[in-house]
């Protein structure tokens, strides 16, 4: 809850901080007090609480999918081997559906994606305020719990997927055929310029949209949990209303959590797959 | 929301899960449920080779039942006949064997009358005898007047 003593502003401003670890002219490698602070580190800074999120949520999914690999059966299978066989089975007919290529790596690629993201995305579900009160209380002023609200961890995913694509694309097509594919198209060599442009755009467009897709997402879920959580502070009337609120914006957010990791999942797909198409 | 080195240990961390994942997570669990599929299609596979055995067992279950039954039909129809022959067999035999009997009482019946004849005729040919010797008085020499007698006798 927002305390009396400081603004809505400040109170939204506070949550969207994240804990910045970086170098300070001044105080040398530090922990940002403020959003200026965080800003002067430059880019060698690093946002302590979103790493962290984001591997602990990551080494969960990997501790269970692991548990349930090693005491994996082909008799009938337990409750846990259960769960983690429809996970499989879903990623698996997913990217077979879309991929048609051979390559032992986009099925567990696709896997990790859509339950690391999902996590991720599931950490906005928790009360905006729990985690950063108990972590205030602790001794850390900032905490951003939900790691995907976090361009950086979005785009630190999309421009990994994006490294694969341009791999695997001059891997299956050569140099000479990927560089042909971005200025030979679609107008012909005249034109080389012009297709160049469109296709290097394209190029682009696909880390960038993927990763602010789900980063947009994310943020204004989150946003609005905030938004929602300054009602509390405004009587009963309206906090009972809050309440309501946050109840149906949680509930629709499952929806949106699920289907941004899937969407996260798919594209990374079918970009991959485009990337082992040679006809273009 | 700035962008910072956040972004290359994200990509780092990215990288460890999903090799972890691709040697770790992925191969086994693919391999038990490909195993799985396997299995289900063997026990498939053997549950229609036992039901096309039991098609054939009863198949030849109810061929053999048949055969038996015509067999016993025609034991039946056999013993019928046989037992008809046998009785048939009997009734002639009895029959000829009644004949027989009747054939041999008759004989003897016809043989006693003969010796009773015989006996009749002997002791007629004494009587006569004797009632010659009375009439005449005197005794006949039964020699010489054995052959009249016996002639006599034969004649009765």
């Amino acid at each position: 809850m927002a305390s009396e003593n400081i603004t809505a502003s400040e109170y939204i401003g506070h949550h969207l901080q994240n804990l910045t670890f970086g170098h300070l002219p001044e105080r040398g490698w530090t922990l940002a007090h403020d959003a200026k602070e965080a800003a002067e580190m430059g880019f060698w800074a690093i946002h302590l609480d979103s790493m962290f999120f984001s591997v602990v949520l990551g080494a969960v999914f990997l501790y269970i999918f692991r548990k349930a690999a090693t005491s994996v059966s082909s008799g009938v299978p337990g409750c846990l081997q259960n769960f983690v066989e429809i996970l499989v089975e879903f990623v698996d007919k997913s990217v077979k559906e879309t991929f048609h290529g051979r390559n032992p790596l986009i099925a567990p690629l696709a896997l990790t994606i859509f339950c690391w993201i999902f996590l991720m995305n599931l950490m906005d579900l928790l009360p905006v305020d729990l985690l950063p009160r108990i972590a205030g209380e602790m001794g850390v002023h900032f905490l951003k719990v939900v790691p995907t609200t976090d361009p950086n961890v979005t785009l630190g995913m999309s421009l990994s997927v994006f490294a694969l694509i341009i791999y695997y694309s001059i891997k299956v097509k050569g140099v000479g055929g990927f560089l042909g594919e971005l200025t030979l198209h679609p107008f012909g060599k005249w034109m080389l310029p012009f297709n160049l442009l469109l296709e290097g755009v394209g190029l682009i467009a696909k880390p960038i949209s993927l990763a602010l897709r789900l980063f947009g997402n994310l943020y204004a879920g989150e946003l609005i949990f905030i938004l929602i959580a300054l009602m509390y502070t405004a009587g009963a009337v309206v906090g009972t209303l809050g309440g309501v609120l946050q109840l149906g914006w949680a509930i629709f957010h499952i929806l949106v959590i699920v289907l941004q990791a899937f969407i996260f999942m798919m594209l990374t797909i079918v970009y991959l797959s485009m990337a082992h198409e040679d006809n273009h | 929301m700035n962008l910072n080195a956040t972004l290359i240990g994200q990509a780092i961390a990215f990288a460890v899960f999903v090799l972890f994942c691709m040697k770790y997570v992925w191969p086994p669990v693919t391999a038990a449920l490909a195993e799985r599929q396997k299995k289900i299609a063997d026990g498939l596979d053997a549950a229609d080779r036992a039901k096309r055995d039991l098609e054939l067992a009863q198949a030849s279950a109810a061929d053999q039942l048949r055969s038996s039954k015509e067999q016993a039909a025609k034991i039946i129809e056999q013993a019928n006949k046989r037992a008809n022959q046998i009785v048939e067999e009997a009734k002639e035999q009895a029959m000829a064997e009644g004949q027989r009997l009747k054939a041999a009482a008759q004989a003897e019946i016809e043989q006693d009358v003969n010796r009773a004849k015989e006996a009749l005729r002997g002791q007629v040919a004494v009587l006569a005898l004797a009632g010659a010797e009375k009439i005449l008085g005197a005794s006949v020499d039964e020699k010489a007047h054995s052959e009249l007698v016996s002639k006599l006798a034969a004649e009765l």
